[in-house]
C-alpha cells in the first residue's frame, strides 16, 4: 500500500541522506520524495510517497521523527488533502503531427512550454493518474515519447490545518508572515477547480 | 611495569582556569581545540577515553591546560566501550575521543554496542582540515556517513566557532528520550582556529516538543482498569527501568497489586532478584517458570521494553492470552513487533506515577493462585539444576557464578561478554541493585566485557567490579589489559575458559548435529598473559579452589586475573530455539542421579 507523509526537516546538508537511509534500513522502497523550501527560512519540506505494509504508517513516522533534523511528520495518506505531481514530457513531433500534440494538451489542460521544429515540450500538473493519463493517451496516439521528467507527489492538507511542533518551535522575536497578517495569496481559485475537476 | 603514568591530566595552566562553566557569561578566545575540552568540563566530563593521532593532535595538545582525566586506549574499540561501561555504571554520559579514519572507524562497534543498547555516549573524532575534505586525504574517512545508522545523530564540526554548541548539543541528545550515542566529527583547522568562546551562550535551543509522546488520561484509565482486573499478570521489566530510574514506582506497583516482575536481560537489577515477587530473565535462556507464567498471563505490563526477538521467541505463540500494555519512550516501539492493547508513550517513571494512583492495593490476605502456581512450578525446576551436583571433580560455570555472587554479597558490578558465561551470570548471580549488571545486550558484541568494565571502575571507583569473559571473548580485547594495568585499576577478571567458542558450540551441538566447526579455541596461559601485564592471577579448575580464589581477588588491590578451567561442553538450558515458542524449551536432561544428595553450597 502506497503511504504519503509530509516531513519538515531542517535545511542542512546531509538530511536528505539521512531521511532516505532511513527507508534504506527498514527496507521500504521510496516511490517518489520532493524537497522544496517551506514557508519557513531554514525548514525544508519533503513529500515522501513509499510502498510498505498498511500497518507501517505509524512506525514509519515514529522512526522519521527520531532524526534529529526533523522537525514534524504528517502522515496524510488518510486524510484530506491535496496532492499534485508536475511532469515534463517531450515528444517528436513534426510540423504535420503538432496539431493532435496540440488537442490532447488541449483536452488534459497542459501547456507547450518548448516547440522545436522536431519536438514538443509539455508541461502538465495534476493528480498521478492524470499525467499517466496523458502519457497513455501519447503512447496510444503513436507519438514518439522522447523524455518524460516527474516531481513526484508533493500534498498539502485541506483547510486549516498547520504544523503543531512549528507552531511550538517559533522564536519568540521571529516575525513570521502570519505574524504580520498578511493574506497568504495563492494562485486564483478558478485555476484551482480547474485542476481539481480536470482529468 | 617498568614506568606507570597515571594518564590524569592535572589543571596546570591558565587557560584551565578560565573555562569552567560558572564563568559562563563571559567569552573567552580560545583555540577550537581548547573548547572541545572547556566545554567537555563545563559538561561535567571528568574523564575520557580515548586514543590520539594526526588529526586530533591539536586538542591532545591542548588536554593539558583543563582538569580532564585522559585513559590512553590500546584500541579505539576499548574507548568506546569504557565509555559504554561509564556511561551504564554512572548513569552519565560517557565520552571517547578518537583521531580520524582508522581511529574512528574503529570505534563502530562500540557505536553499535551502545546504540542497540540505548547508551549515551559522546563520541569525538578528529578529522582532515576542511579545506581537504571529501580529496581522500591522508586518514580521511566519512565517519558521519558510516555511522550514520548506529549513531542517534552525529554532526561534522568545520569552524572553531561550532564547536561549543554543538559538543553542548550532542550532549542533550544524548541524554534525552530514549538515549543514544552521538559523534562529532571536527576538523583539524576547526581545531586550530580561533573563536569566542562563552559556555552558557553555546548552551542548545530546548529540544523540539515530540508530538507522539502521549500518556493521555483515557489510556492511563484503560491501563488501570486491564490492571484491576487481571487475574494472571506478568510485569516485563527492561532496561528502560534503569534509564528512567523507574525502581521505586515499578516496585510499587508490583507489591500493590501483587505482580510477578519478570526481566530482560538488561533490566536485571532494574527490580532485586531476591524479592519474592522477581522470577528472573524472561526469554531464550530464561528459566522455565519464567517463559511459562508469561505464556499463560492475561495480562502482560511491559515497563521500558522492547520485545526484542531473544525475549519473545516466534511471535505468532508470544503470550497468546494476554492483553498488554506497553509502557516505553520510543514511539517507533510500539506495535513494531507485538501489538499492544494499550500505549502509554512516554518517560517510565512519569508514566508509572500517572498510573499509580488509580490503582487500590490489593485487599486479599493471602497470595494469589498465580504467585502460587508460578512458585510451585520453581520448585519442578529445581531438579534439573545443576548447582544440585556435588562436587564431582567437574567444575561448572554455573558454579563460579554461585560462588561469585556468594563471595560480593552479590553488590559488585558485574560486566559480562558474550556468550554461555553471560547467560550463566544472568541465571546465577543475582542482581538486588540497578546498574550492576553490565552487558551486551541488542548487539551481543564479544570483547565487551574488560573495555566497558575499565570504564564501570572508573565511573565508580568505590565499587567492586568484575568482569566476567569467556576465553574467546575476552581475546578479542584482551589487549585493554594494559591500560588496566597502566591505570592501576583495582579490577577483578574472571574467565570462564570451556576451550570452546561456547554458544556456538552449543548451537553446532543442539542444531549442527556436533560439527564442532571452527569453535575448538586455542587460548594463551591467561595467568601468564596477566603476569606479562604487571597483574596477578591464578587458575581455577576445582569447585573448592572458587571461593578461595575469589576472596584473594577482592583482598587483592590492583587487577587480579582468574582462569577458571571449566567443564568443555556444558550448554546453557533451558534454551528456546530460536523461532520458536517460549514454551519450547530444550531442558537440561531431568534424570540427575544425584539430586538425591543435592545441597546448595
Amino acid at each position: 500500500m502506497l503511504h504519503t507523509f509530509v516531513a519538515l526537516v531542517e535545511d542542512k546538508p546531509g538530511v536528505l541522506t539521512r531521511v532516505a537511509s532511513l527507508f534504506r534500513r527498514l527496507n521500504i522502497n521510496i516511490v517518489s520524495l520532493t524537497v522544496g523550501h517551506s514557508e519557513r527560512v531554514g525548514v525544508s519540506r519533503m513529500t515522501i510517497v513509499c510502498d510498505a505494509s498498511p500497518t507501517a504508517g505509524h512506525r514509519i513516522a515514529a522512526s522519521l521523527y527520531k532524526l534529529e533534523n526533523v522537525l514534524d511528520v504528517d502522515d496524510v495518506g488518510q486524510l484530506s488533502h491535496v496532492a499534485r505531481e508536475l511532469a515534463l514530457i517531450k515528444v517528436a513531433a513534426t510540423p504535420k503531427t503538432r496539431s493532435m500534440v496540440f488537442e490532447l494538451v488541449e483536452v488534459f489542460r497542459a501547456r507547450i512550454v518548448d516547440l522545436a521544429p522536431e519536438s514538443m515540450m509539455i508541461e502538465i500538473t495534476g493528480v498521478e493518474s492524470k499525467i499517466e493519463g496523458l502519457i497513455q493517451v501519447l503512447n496510444e496516439n503513436g507519438d514518439r515519447i522522447l523524455e518524460i521528467s516527474r516531481t513526484g507527489r508533493m500534498v498539502m492538507r485541506r483547510g486549516q490545518h498547520t504544523s503543531r511542533v512549528l507552531e511550538a518551535m517559533r522564536v519568540p522575536g521571529v516575525e513570521t508572515p502570519e505574524d504580520k497578517g498578511e493574506e497568504i495569496t495563492g494562485a486564483p481559485s478558478d485555476v484551482l477547480m480547474a485542476e481539481e475537476t480536470g482529468l | 611495569m617498568a614506568s606507570k603514568s597515571k594518564g590524569t591530566n592535572q589543571s596546570t595552566n591558565h587557560a584551565g582556569n578560565t573555562t569552567a562553566s560558572g564563568r559562563a557569561g563571559n567569552a573567552t578566545r580560545l583555540t577550537g581545540a581548547e573548547i572541545i575540552w572547556a566545554t567537555l568540563e563545563g559538561e561535567g566530563v571528568d574523564v575520557v577515553f580515548g586514543y590520539p593521532g594526526g588529526a586530533i593532535l591539536p586538542a591532545y595538545d591542548a588536554l593539558r591546560k583543563f582538569p580532564i582525566r585522559h585513559v590512553l586506549v590500546r584500541h579505539e574499540q576499548g574507548a568506546s566501550h569504557m565509555a559504554d561501561g561509564y556511561a551504564r555504571a554512572s548513569g552519565r554520559v560517557g565520552v571517547c575521543v578518537a583521531t580520524s579514519g582508522p581511529g574512528a572507524t574503529n570505534l563502530v562497534t562500540g557505536i553499535a554496542t551502545a546504540m542497540l543498547d540505548s547508551v549515551p555516549i559522546v563520541c569525538i573524532t578528529g578529522q582532515v582540515s576542511s579545506k581537504v575534505l571529501g580529496t581522500d586525504a591522508f586518514q580521511e574517512v566519512d565517519i558521519t556517513g558510516i555511522t550514520l545508522p548506529v549513531t542517534k545523530h552525529n554532526y561534522v564540526v568545520t569552524r572553531a566557532e561550532d564547536v561549543a554548541p554543538t559538543i553542548r548539543e550532542a550532549f542533550l541528545v544524548a541524554k534525552s528520550g530514549r538515549p543514544g550515542p552521538v559523534l562529532v566529527d571536527i576538523t583539524k583547522d576547526a581545531q586550530q582556529a580561533l573563536a569566542e568562546f562563552d559556555f552558557a551562550a553555546a548552551a542548545p535551543k530546548p529540544h523540539r516538543p515530540h508530538p507522539m509522546l502521549k500518556t493521555e488520561s483515557a489510556s492511563i484509565l484503560q491501563a488501570a482498569e486491564l490492571i484491576r482486573n487481571a487475574k494472571k499478570p506478568v510485569i516485563l521489566a527492561g532496561h528502560g527501568v534503569l534509564q528512567s530510574g523507574a525502581y521505586a514506582q515499578v516496585r510499587i506497583l508490583a507489591e500493590r497489586m501483587r505482580i510477578p516482575v519478570a526481566s530482560t536481560l538488561l533490566g536485571l537489577g532494574g527490580f532485586p532478584a531476591s524479592h519474592p515477587l522477581s522470577l528472573g530473565m524472561m526469554g531464550m535462556h530464561g528459566e522455565a517458570w519464567v517463559n511459562e507464567a508469561i505464556q499463560k498471563a492475561d495480562l502482560l505490563i511491559a515497563c521500558g521494553m522492547r520485545f526484542d526477538d531473544r525475549v519473545t521467541g516466534t511471535l505468532a505463540t508470544y503470550a497468546p492470552t494476554a492483553k498488554k500494555i506497553h509502557i516505553e519512550v520510543d514511539p517507533a516501539e510500539i506495535n513494531k513487533n507485538v501489538k499492544v492493547d494499550v500505549a502509554l508513550i512516554g518517560d517510565l517513571k512519569e508514566a508509572l506515577e500517572a498510573l499509580l494512583p488509580h490503582l487500590a492495593p490489593r485487599n486479599e490476605k493471602t497470595e494469589s493462585a498465580w504467585v502460587k502456581q508460578i512458585e510451585a512450578s520453581k520448585g519442578e525446576c529445581a531438579v534439573r539444576d545443576i548447582r544440585n551436583l556435588p562436587d564431582s571433580g567437574h567444575l561448572y560455570a554455573a558454579h563460579v557464578m554461585h560462588d561469585l555472587w556468594k563471595a560480593t554479597e552479590g553488590k559488585a558490578i558485574v560486566v559480562t561478554d558474550v556468550g554461555q558465561h553471560q547467560m550463566w551470570e544472568a541465571q546465577y548471580y543475582k542482581h538486588d541493585e540497578p546498574r550492576t549488571l553490565i552487558t551486551s545486550g541488542g548487539l551481543g558484541t564479544m570483547g565487551f566485557a574488560l573495555p566497558a568494565a575499565i570504564g564501570a571502575k572508573i565511573a565508580c571507583p568505590d565499587k567492586e567490579v568484575w568482569v566476567v569473559a569467556g576465553d574467546g571473548g575476552f581475546q578479542m580485547t584482551a589487549s585493554e589489559l594494559a591500560t588496566a594495568a597502566q591505570e592501576e585499576l583495582d579490577l577483578n577478571i574472571a574467565i570462564v575458559n570451556n576451550g570452546y567458542l561456547g554458544m556456538v558450540r552449543q548451537w553446532q551441538e543442539f542444531f549442527y548435529e556436533k560439527n564442532y566447526q571452527s569453535t575448538p579455541l586455542l587460548s594463551p596461559d591467561f595467568v601468564k598473559l596477566a603476569d606479562a601485564h604487571g597483574i596477578r592471577g591464578l587458575a581455577v579448575g576445582k569447585r573448592s579452589e572458587v571461593l578461595p580464589a575469589v576472596q584473594e581477588a577482592q583482598k587483592h588491590k590492583g587487577p587480579f586475573l582468574i582462569n577458571f578451567l571449566v567443564e568443555k561442553e556444558d550448554s546453557v538450558y533451558p534454551m528456546i530455539p530460536a523461532g520458536s515458542a517460549l514454551h519450547e524449551m530444550i531442558r537440561r536432561p531431568e534424570k540427575n542421579p544425584f539430586v538425591e544428595t543435592a545441597q546448595d553450597h
